[in-house]
């Protein structure tokens, strides 16, 4: 008996060190590199009129299958989680979710989003300051701004995920979404720093919704829906690399000055011949969270936009990881400590007890 | 007692005669039919209500939570509270099964039982939270190991299984099937061995489900230490648990519970409190500094409100010799402790991201289902602990 324990013992504790081996590690970790041929989004605030074309074709061109808005129906949604299988064959478009808004009279004729939801993916709001009659100016000053996704290059929302449901595309670098994967804890919502995942508070089966780039428009050499839409140039697709490039130059660029803003992508054709705003702040996205493929320019500072000032300048899954990591360790430790300090234990006491023996 | 082998048959039948046995636990004087009994049935049919209504219409129909408030008193308290609680079970089976100290073996079914009751009821709370309830086995074949919220689901359901097989003896104790039981109490010391590795892990990962979120959390809470204060905080409250509900049975069941295990418990929370009381402090001094319990406001007062009631006031009183050995003193300490630490889980998971989220124009007051399914729950935790005391043989000491 006492062998056969301790063969058992020993047989414990191997596997705990068995166990902790098998742990895969180090290409668990997120990458940090912006992927190969990534794109993304500029956003120049100082461009916009406000006008929410891209809002409104954001929905349209999202509600078709492979859009982010898209829902297929309760019944198939609910078959292909059950069978972890992502949706196939052809579907028909939706119709595009629209809000009321709270507004009275509105019943869903028209689109009227305050925020990001669970039906709205990209918003454009307003600041305003006094008497809001200068563009862009923080003081007596109104300006627009856009909130989206920013599609992190190392995004929280995708590390957290316990079901892999938020993915980061290995090549173009969108973060998207499927949904048979998700079990709707909202993990997502708590880790993403600029708070963009919304859920579907009002669905039974309820799906995360953000913008994922209009990656389904790529395959058809399309690109982002609201910057083909954007007539003025303030929102433009483009490659990641020259994006930040276009954004650092115009940054530096003398407010008074005339310059050519391209329009819907960098490297378009079309231009608009404008005059440059002074620009506040910094670009924002180069550091925010480690870095973001799309970017945004302002002419008011960003934590008066409502922007948060509190996030880190570095890859917040990293915070994750450095525990994550120490778990093998634990395994091992605990194995092989509690095996060792029971057989003692277990020793000491039987000589404690046959002591006793010898005394009666 | 009725003869079930009428009903059932003879097989059956005799299997739910020896479970429903109860000639054990005469002299605990447990009764069943009491008004106290009849309303934990109805807080629980009330919670199941509650829960079919939450399955069949969704999150928003039934909870206040909003998309910058997405978990609330279910996470905090059911989920983050009931698994706190839970951490007596691996505790006390780590004092008897690893360290061999045996004195407080009698103590060990009960915890293991109440940790059994706390995990359930985090599981069963938290498969109502997530939306998509009926897929919530997805990260049990998705594996996506960068995520938290992975390595707790896999930990709760081991660790529930674990627990299981920890509490299964007294089970096939009454149905005397020697074979397995001789079987499960042979490889007891791996099974603890396994339950202790799990806890440790999962209490401190419960915490570091927050190390994401730096900058929605309050700085009051946000540690990079948060997963290893969860850790010892929930030390400290297991073996409160533990000792509260010894003394607790003590005086509802007729048992005498032994003043040594009890004092020993005691110890054991003036130690880890001292600990846990060094490292919260350490980390306002270091962190946010003592300055943030004022410029914070109401969270301020809600941190010192958690450490004045769940460690300093504890330890005042558990300070003393002589009141260690007064029943009275420490079951009140206990109580200290166990409210204090569900604070801070209540602080953590609900008011430490308040701030945040009403700067966005947001606000969250749990809405009444979430406070009906809440106290289902604990009744349901309640009413399974006495069923259990009543059927099983939980206090092996009071045998002879
Ligand atoms: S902005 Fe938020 S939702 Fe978008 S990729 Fe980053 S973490 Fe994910
Ligand atoms: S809600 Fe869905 S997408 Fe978000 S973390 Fe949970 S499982 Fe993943
Ligand atoms: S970004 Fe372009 S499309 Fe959108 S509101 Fe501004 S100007 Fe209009």
């Amino acid at each position: 008996m006492t062998i056969s324990r301790r063969d058992f013992l020993k047989g414990v504790a191997g596997s705990g060190v068995v166990m902790a081996a098998a742990v895969p590690d180090v290409d668990a970790k997120m990458s940090k590199e912006l992927p190969p041929k990534a794109v993304g989004i500029l956003y120049d605030a100082t461009l916009c009129i406000g006008c929410k074309s891209c809002m409104v074709n954001c929905k349209i061109h999202n509600s078709v299958p492979g859009g982010a808005l898209h829902k297929e129906g309760m019944v198939s949604g609910v078959c292909d989680a059950l069978l972890c299988r992502s949706p196939e064959g052809e579907e028909k478009a939706t119709d595009p979710p629209y809000e009321t808004g709270g507004i009275k009279g509105n019943e869903g004729i028209w689109d009227a989003s305050q925020d990001l939801t669970g039906k709205t993916l990209s918003i454009i709001k307003v600041y305003r300051n006094g008497t809001g009659e200068q563009k862009d100016s923080p003081v007596n000053g109104h300006a627009f701004f856009k909130q989206q996704c920013l599609h992190c290059i190392t995004p929280a929302c995708a590390s957290v995920c316990p079901a892999g449901a938020f993915k980061k595309d290995p090549v173009n670098g969108a973060v998207y979404y499927e949904a048979y994967r998700c079990i709707g804890c909202r993990y997502c919502q708590i880790a993403c720093p600029f708070n963009v995942p919304r859920y579907e508070w009002d669905s039974a089966w309820p799906e995360v919704r953000k913008c994922q780039l209009c990656r389904h428009r790529f395959a058809e050499g399309k690109y982002s829906a609201c910057a083909e839409f954007c007539p003025t140039g303030a929102t433009i697709f483009g490659r990641v690399e020259d994006l930040r490039q276009e954004a650092k130059k115009r940054f530096s660029m003398k407010p008074g000055t005339e310059y050519e803003y391209p329009i819907k992508t960098l490297d378009s054709r079309e231009t608009s011949l404008r005059k440059v705003s002074r620009y506040a702040d910094r670009v924002y996205g180069l550091s925010e969270a480690g870095g973001t493929q799309n970017i945004m320019l302002s002419g008011v500072s960003f934590e008066l936009l409502g922007f948060d000032r509190d996030i880190p300048h570095s890859a917040l899954p990293d915070l994750t990881w450095a525990y994550v990591a120490k778990i093998p360790w634990v395994f091992a430790g605990v194995f092989l400590g509690g095996t060792t300090i029971h057989a003692i234990t277990s020793r000491m006491a039987k000589h404690g007890k046959d002591k006793e023996e010898k005394h009666d | 007692m009725i003869d079930l082998t009428r009903y059932l048959g003879p097989k059956l039948g005799s299997v739910a005669n020896r479970l429903l046995d109860d000639r054990h636990s005469e002299h605990l004087g447990i009764r069943m039919d009491t008004p106290f009994t009849r309303i934990l049935v109805a807080l629980i049919l009330a919670a199941a209500a509650v829960a079919a209504y939450r399955l069949l219409l969704g999150m928003g129909a039934s909870t206040n939570l909003n998309d910058y408030w997405p978990w609330g008193l279910w996470i905090s308290f059911d989920v983050l509270g009931g698994v706190a609680m839970a951490a007596g079970g691996f505790i006390v089976a780590a004092m008897v099964y690893i360290l061999n100290w045996k004195k407080y073996k009698c103590i060990v079914r009960a915890s293991i039982l109440n940790a059994f009751f706390g995990y359930l009821l985090a599981a069963m709370s938290i498969c109502l939270d997530i939306g998509r309830s009926f897929v919530i086995w997805h990260p049990m074949v998705m594996w996506q190991v960068n995520s938290i919220m992975f390595i707790v689901a896999v930990h709760v359901v081991l660790y529930t299984s674990t627990l299981a097989t920890e509490s299964s003896p007294m089970v096939f104790e009454k149905l005397g099937w020697t074979g397995v039981l001789r079987w499960v109490n042979r490889c007891m010391v791996g099974i603890v061995l396994f339950g202790v590795l799990l806890s440790l892990l999962h209490q401190s990962s419960l915490g570091a489900v927050y190390l994401i979120a730096p900058s929605k959390l309050s700085p009051l809470w946000y540690s990079k230490f948060i997963p290893y204060m969860f850790l010892v905080s929930a030390i400290m409250m297991g073996l409160s648990m533990v000792s509260f509900e010894t003394i607790l049975t003590g005086k509802v069941f007729n048992h005498v519970p032994s003043l040594d295990v009890l004092q020993g418990l005691a110890r054991g929370v003036l130690v880890i409190g001292s600990f846990y009381a060094a490292m919260k402090i350490g980390h306002l001094l270091t962190g946010p500094g003592v300055g943030a319990l004022v410029s914070e406001g109401f969270l301020g007062i809600m941190w010192l409100l958690e450490m004045a009631i769940g460690v300093l006031l504890p330890l005042l009183l558990l300070a003393g010799k002589k009141n260690r050995s007064n029943p009275e003193v420490l079951f009140a300490a206990n109580i200290l402790v166990i409210v204090g630490v569900l604070m801070n889980r209540l602080n953590v998971g609900v008011f430490a991201v308040s701030e945040y989220a009403n700067r966005a124009g947001s606000d969250y007051f749990p809405s009444l289902m979430e406070l009906v399914l809440t106290t289902g729950m604990i009744a349901f935790a309640i009413l399974g602990f006495k069923v259990c005391a009543k059927y099983l043989n939980l206090f092996p000491e009071t045998d002879h």
